[in-house]
């Protein structure tokens, strides 16, 4: 819950500062930028809200038969849902920013930039939310008969997994969403194009929190012969970190390059499709390395 | 439980290996982000030059993947060998 408001603050803390220098500019619709940035704010909160729900069913989630393995599970939610909500939160504050920015200079266009900035948020939101059905599972499977060692390090490590690799993915998105906010303010005509410039870049900087949501069902689901070794332990536990941190830095990559080809498509529109090629073929580059940690991963859970 | 030495060290090894390939992924991604977003910056400036812009976007990147990379076989070491 501590580390989603971080996001949370960040991001809206982003959207009034945009907001307050947009009024500052053209005071005369101060009342469309106001109601502009609520909107903007609500939806970067929506990540810090998910948070709390999850907070307070573990505050007051009735645990029948505690054992050592539920507290584990418990745990690997509470990390998840906490780290999962930060780039949700940052992103979502991009867009919302923008759009205040855009109203203030193009008020006329102040409506298509609404709906241009609630598409790209919604999609900032969506590591927010496997980060919430991660630990949602978390909280509610029944781990009956697993045994403790190493089921316990299977659970932290599915947490941290899609936790960490959400952050990544949310402010990746944020920054392709503000971007294509801004090119539709300049250039309202390229609306369409910048949209669909926006959408493929995100969903290119979705994948990193793909992977982590893939390795956290895996961990999940599979189950562990008992083994009293550490080892085996720390093994699925590595596999959850190393898809978890490998995921920050590619999600945050792949929304540079979708930022870059977005602002870039408003202000010469006629080269959308060269620019779509080599967003494209840049984010594949970067997303590389986020395929090494998954193999690393993998071949943690089923081959060592 | 019954922890012995050569435990541990498996164990530290896959937990080495986790961190090795995970932290060393964050800067090689955020790294090629920034090139392919300057690469796009450029192009569409000047789209003449796209073939040229390229390859140097490529060239940088595959410069910048290289620590990844390292991490990658740092992380199978660990995971193989030790």
């Amino acid at each position: 819950m501590g580390l989603g408001a971080v996001g949370a603050a960040i991001g809206e803390g982003y959207t009034a500062a945009q907001a307050n220098l947009a009024v500052s500019r053209n005071s005369d619709i101060s009342g469309d930028i106001f109601k502009n940035m609520l909107v903007g704010q609500a939806v970067a909160e929506s990540a810090s809200i998910f948070a709390l729900v999850i907070a307070i069913l573990l505050l007051f989630l009735d645990v029948p038969g505690v054992s050592y393995l539920k507290a584990a599970a418990l745990f690997g939610a509470g990390i998840c849902m906490g780290f999962g909500a930060i780039g949700s939160g940052i992103g979502s504050g991009f867009p919302g920013g923008q759009t205040c920015t855009g109203i203030s200079r193009q008020p006329a266009v102040s409506s298509r930039l609404t709906t241009n900035m609630l598409i790209g948020s919604a999609v900032c939101q969506t590591p927010a939310i496997f980060s919430m059905v991660v630990a949602l599972i978390l909280m509610f499977m029944d781990f009956g008969q697993a045994p403790l060692q190493p089921t316990w390090a299977a659970l932290v490590g599915a947490g941290l997994s899609t936790g960490l690799a959400a952050i990544g993915s949310g402010y990746g998105g944020g920054l392709a969403a503000g971007a294509s906010c801004e090119g539709v303010a300049r250039q309202p005509e390229t609306t369409g194009q910048v949209t669909t410039t926006m959408l493929v870049g995100q969903a290119v900087a979705q994948t990193p929190s793909i992977f982590g949501l893939l390795v956290s069902f895996i961990l999940l689901f599979r189950s562990f012969p008992e083994s009293s070794s550490l080892a085996a332990a720390m093994a699925l536990l590595a596999a959850g970190i190393s898809t978890g941190f490998g995921g920050i830095g590619p999600g945050i990559g792949n929304g540079m390059a979708a930022e870059g080809g977005v602002r870039w498509v408003s202000r010469n529109v006629e080269k959308a499709g060269e620019l779509m090629r080599i967003m494209l073929v840049g984010q594949a580059v970067s997303q590389s390395t986020a395929i090494y940690a998954m193999v690393v991963s993998l071949v943690l859970i089923f081959v060592v | 439980m019954a922890i012995e030495g050569a435990d541990i060290i498996k164990a530290a090894a896959f937990l080495g290996a986790g961190l090795s390939m995970g932290l060393g992924a964050i800067g090689p991604g955020v790294g090629e982000g920034m090139v392919a977003a300057k690469a796009c910056e450029a192009i569409g400036k000047n789209p003449n030059e796209a073939g040229l812009l390229t390859r140097t976007m490529l060239v940088g990147q595959a410069v910048s993947e290289s620590t990844g990379i390292y991490s990658l076989v740092i992380a199978l070491l660990l995971l193989f060998v030790v």
